[in-house]
């Protein structure tokens, strides 16, 4: 039997058909089947894996990778909370024990009549103005204990997400200071007809004479990206925006894109148009959901302005248009080429490079990956030139920076400042005064301690993807460190064994010391493993999983050694747990049945 | 030998053809790198990161870093090999691995290279984790307690055989084969004992069904001679 | 292979050795050495073991421990030996990794006391054995050093009474333990 013919269509048939029964589209597919059923049940996958001619297990093994697909019911309402360290230190872990409590649940469990489940996260992007969480993958801020039982209460009485208040879901852009980016006013279409007029190669010319750099970390520089694509064999390119911002603390992507999508959208246009690219693909985290609509929207109207879609603004052969990827919930995926596997509709795993995207990329065609923010401030290098962009900055980091800053400061939120400003001045700007460490570059990044606020935010210096999180001097380092350790476990993608199993182990270590059994033994282990890691894992994630644990082992040694006991050994488990299950079946009791922590 | 076609490993000069990775070249030379994942014949994977070794200063995975000409490749090395010891003994704490009553034993690459890099406790703690053991198929058992996540199956299946009987699903920890039947049992795949995917599995999580000890211990592939001696039989494997 | 003056210890060495949950199958093949056991009586002399029937350990130089932790009773022996050897051995498969034993890891042990003592057919008996005098099982089936700190390992199952006598007279002779190719065995 045939299962396209059978009742499933009615539901599958539609979402198939607007993707055209294309494979690569998988996850999009998934999305909105989870979207209509709340889950994937198996006879979805069954169907999707015979309409698509996939094997079952590829259709599973993107369900099983991604953290927002769901296999079995998670309920009508899945709540998340972001669990980043700033939402941490907002008071989530009160806030979500009162909501599991409402509920009387425990975290993770589905309600018995299948309405609400409730777990935590990776970073939603909200710390600004966080604690936070998603509900059905919408995001929800400002979560007071008022506003939980609020939830609560919606939640009981099965109102539909469309009639909360909107408050609920209100999202700031909380933009604190504006440098060039931010100030610069750009008529839609402005920059793309500037960079026209100066024409492929002289549009080129101005990115490399601006000595401009990616911003999503790494710093390459965007003007020789775009030259090697462009140079590449081949006739099909692609433009790929990564706006999968996952990095904890980090929020300055979801502003740019929610308030200056044009600007986005414009860079890429302009990417398309210097190496001959027809397609653009915004790959947009899950966590963005809620910008869908409002995005599609704006690509529209630029479609009816003719700044995309066929011989834009009259240029005869210049064909462009923009396509968005919702993500679905794996950090791994900021790396480039993971998220290339994640477009082409299959688990995000990196790839093994060279060879690099922009020879071999999306479809295996040459490809540009740059940052939201990379993608913008070319619009500003097609306004105003390359020459005056140079003149921002440092030498060798020339512009601005959008930092994202959250934690222990007075006023949160998106800062622009041309590179080489320095963590004090910084941190005197967001109110930040008894700041004890600030971790710049998210929970992969480095961990400042105060002797360092000297330094320069700059490729040069302290190089960083847009995050600063500031930790008052009442903070513990430890709890941060652990904090992002458990990030990286749970984000690791499970290919090579270092980051496999070394996040694993090194979480277990940081639990083992957190519960006041870890020996100066666990201390040496925690260092070793950090070196493995660094130096043996496929990506990036795994070869700076370790980092936070080292940075604060180095610059917050005490906040380690208070927790340690003076023994030379702790055993690795609780021995006289592991007596509880023979106890309880012998109906033991006595002295003899339990085993005391003496040697 | 000129310098257009070699590099340097430890010191020593290795000739390479074109397109041929550092490990390959290595294997070629009879010069010994440790890995699991590498079958000759199948796409190079780099996930176990055995191999990994430091060429011109950075670390890489010598399966997937093609040789080139000139550069320095330190491998056999007691730092390197620390760090290889590392990486099995979490493999080894990571699944169920027990030698005594594996049938794979002295035919294992895992254990080999275990005894070759002296590793003499799985040291970490172990998971101990609950997998399952898949008889259902005639001719071959599938122990997942074995499963060191190496792929070779599934590309083997894929590349080779065109069956596309194996997967990798999940993430993280959870990272695990899958078999691509609706019951998730081998015993409902096409899959044969003759598949090339049924004779790559450098552990013991794929094994033939009544041909246990047919060749005793003590007479089997790692029994006499260390696997950093049998570089031309692991070169000349054919997937 | 024996050792020169100078490397021959002043004293003999006290060695203790007690089998936890195994097979007794490492003391065999420590007694499989054959006339190596005569070089080595030279150079040690033996505390608690069922070599000598001591039932509980003194002040040692050496401990060896074959087996892994099953139960209560183990969990005091292998402390017993922590306490009173300065350096402890552990020797075999199951002391090191657990070894078939843990091949039970899986199963909840309540669920396997329930059927071995319920379920079993030919069972008469109604009750799980409870004596106070009775060892509780663990949970799980433990290596010795996730419960005890452990100097030195012998894999192999069991380890051949060769690998026994060149660690030991290596470790004596104040040598960091290798064992040769043919000795390294988890088999």
């Amino acid at each position: 039997m045939s299962l396209v013919n059978s009742s499933a269509g009615g539901v599958l048939e539609p979402i198939l058909e607007r993707y055209s029964r294309n494979p690569r589209h998988l996850m999009q597919i998934l999305r909105e089947t989870q979207e209509r059923l709340d889950f994937i049940p198996q006879w979805a996958v069954d169907y999707l894996a015979e309409a698509l001619a996939l094997a079952r297990t590829q259709v599973q093994a993107v369900i099983d990778f991604y953290a927002f697909f769901y296999g079995s019911s998670r309920g009508k309402y899945r709540i998340l909370f972001s669990d980043n360290v700033t939402d941490r230190m907002q008071g989530n872990t009160a806030l979500l024990a009162r909501m599991l409590s409402k509920f009387g649940l425990a975290q993770g469990q589905v309600s018995g009549d299948g309405l609400v489940s409730i777990d935590t996260t990776s970073c939603t992007g909200m710390c600004d103005q966080g604690p936070a969480l998603l509900v059905n993958n919408y995001p929800v801020t400002r979560l007071s204990s008022q506003r939980i039982d609020q939830i609560c209460e919606l939640v009981k009485s099965q109102t539909p997400l469309v009639e909360w208040p909107s408050e609920f879901f209100r999202v700031e852009d909380d933009i604190r200071l504006k440098d060039v980016l931010l100030s610069t006013e750009m008529a839609k279409g402005q920059a793309l007809r500037r960079a026209i007029e100066l024409g492929r190669q002289g549009m080129l010319t101005e990115m490399k004479v601006s000595n401009f750099r990616g911003r999503g970390g790494a710093g390459f520089t965007t003007g020789v990206k775009w030259e090697a694509c462009s140079n590449a064999p081949g006739e099909t390119r692609y433009v790929i925006c990564n706006a999968d911002e996952g990095e904890p603390g980090t929020f300055k992507d979801r502003v740019l894109l929610d308030s200056f999508s044009e600007r986005v959208f414009e860079g890429m246009t302009i990417a398309g148009y210097v190496i001959g690219a027809s397609k653009g693909l915004v790959y947009l985290r899950a966590e963005y959901r809620y910008m869908l609509e409002k995005l599609q929207a704006t690509l529209e109207a630029r479609r009816k302005a003719n700044l995309l879609g066929k011989d834009i603004l009259g240029q005869k052969d210049f064909d462009f248009d923009i396509e968005i990827h919702m993500g679905a919930g794996a950090y791994v995926c900021g790396e480039e080429t993971a998220l290339i596997e994640s477009l082409e509709g299959k688990p995000g795993r990196p790839r093994i490079r060279p060879p690099f995207p922009v020879t071999h990329g999306y479809l295996g065609k040459p490809t540009v990956v740059n940052n939201v923010e990379t993608l913008a401030k070319a619009t500003l290098i097609a306004q105003n030139g390359g020459a005056w962009y140079r003149g921002l900055g440092t030498k060798l980091s020339t512009g601005t920076k959008l930092l994202s800053i959250s934690g222990d400061c007075d006023r949160p939120g998106i800062y622009e400042y041309p590179f080489g400003v320095r963590i004090s001045k910084i941190l005197e700007d967001c109110g930040a005064r008894n700041a004890m460490a600030v971790q710049v570059g998210g929970a992969a990044g480095t961990c400042l301690a105060q002797h360092e606020f000297g330094r320069k935010i700059a490729f040069e210096d302290v190089a960083t993807s847009g995050a600063l999180m500031v930790f008052g001097n009442n903070r513990d380092m430890f709890e941060v460190a652990r904090n992002f350790m458990h990030f990286f476990k749970h984000e690791s993608c499970g290919f090579c064994t270092p980051c496999r199993v070394g996040t694993t182990l090194m979480c277990n270590i940081l639990d083992k010391i957190a519960n006041g059994k870890g020996t100066a033994y666990e201390m040496n282990e925690l260092t070793r493993l950090h070196q493995l890691l660094r130096t043996a894992s496929h990506c990036g994630l795994g070869q700076t999983a370790g980092r936070p644990v080292y940075d604060t082992l180095q610059k917050f040694r005490p906040s380690y050694d208070r927790r340690l006991n003076q023994k030379d050994f702790e055993p690795a488990f609780d021995l006289d747990a592991a007596l509880a299950p023979a106890r309880e079946i012998t109906e033991r009791d006595d002295v003899d049945a339990h085993l005391g922590t003496h040697l | 030998m000129n310098s257009e076609n070699t590099f340097i490993i430890d010191g020593t000069p290795i000739p390479f053809e074109p397109d041929q990775t550092v490990l390959q070249a290595a294997l070629k030379a009879d010069v010994f790198i440790p890995h699991l994942c590498y079958y000759p014949g199948l796409r190079p994977n780099g996930n176990c990161k055995l191999c990994t070794v430091i060429i011109n200063g950075r670390h890489a995975s010598a399966c997937t870093a093609f040789a080139r000409p000139g550069i320095e490749v330190e491998n056999n090395t007691p730092e390197l090999n620390d760090k290889r010891r590392l990486l099995l003994q979490m493999l080894f704490v990571e699944g169920n691995h027990f030698c005594p009553g594996c049938e794979k034993s002295g035919n294992c690459q895992l254990q080999a290279l275990a005894y070759e890099l002296e590793m003499m406790t799985p040291h970490f703690n172990h998971f101990f984790p609950s997998r399952k053991l898949d008889t259902s198929h005639p001719d071959v058992f599938l122990d997942m307690n074995r499963c060191i996540n190496c792929c070779l199956c599934v590309q083997a299946s894929c590349e080779v055989d065109k069956k596309n009987i194996f997967a990798i699903s999940g993430r993280g920890m959870a990272a695990r084969i899958v078999v691509n039947t609706p019951s998730g049992k081998l015993g409902d795949s096409n899959f044969a004992l003759s598949d090339k995917a049924a004779s790559v599995c450098p552990v013991g999580a794929i094994l033939p069904k009544r041909g246990s000890f047919s060749v005793p211990i003590g007479q089997r592939i790692y029994d006499d001679l260390p696997i950093s001696s049998q570089t031309e039989f692991l070169a000349t494997r054919k997937a | 292979m024996m050792l020169s003056p100078q490397e021959t210890p002043k004293r003999k060495l006290r060695v203790a050795t007690a089998s936890l949950s195994g097979c007794f199958g490492c003391h065999m093949s420590f007694l499989d050495m054959d006339e190596n056991l005569l070089d080595l009586v030279e150079l040690v002399e033996f505390d608690r073991s069922p070599f000598t029937d001591i039932k509980h350990c003194g002040t040692c130089d050496i401990g060896i421990i074959e087996g892994g932790v099953c139960n209560s009773e183990n969990v005091h022996v292998l402390r017993e030996f922590r306490r009173n050897c300065r350096t402890l051995i552990s020797l075999g498969a199951c002391a090191v990794n657990g070894g078939l034993p843990a091949l039970r890891n899986e199963l909840d042990v309540r669920e396997v006391l329930r059927e071995v003592y319920f379920e079993q057919p030919g069972v008469v008996s109604s009750t799980i054995p409870n004596d106070i005098e009775l060892p509780l099982l663990l949970d799980k089936a433990y290596p010795i050093n996730e419960v005890v700190r452990v100097d030195y390992f012998i894999p192999g199952c069991p380890p051949s009474g060769d690998a026994i006598f060149k660690f030991l007279t290596d470790l004596i002779a104040g040598r960091t333990p290798r064992l040769d190719y043919p000795q390294m065995r988890f088999d």
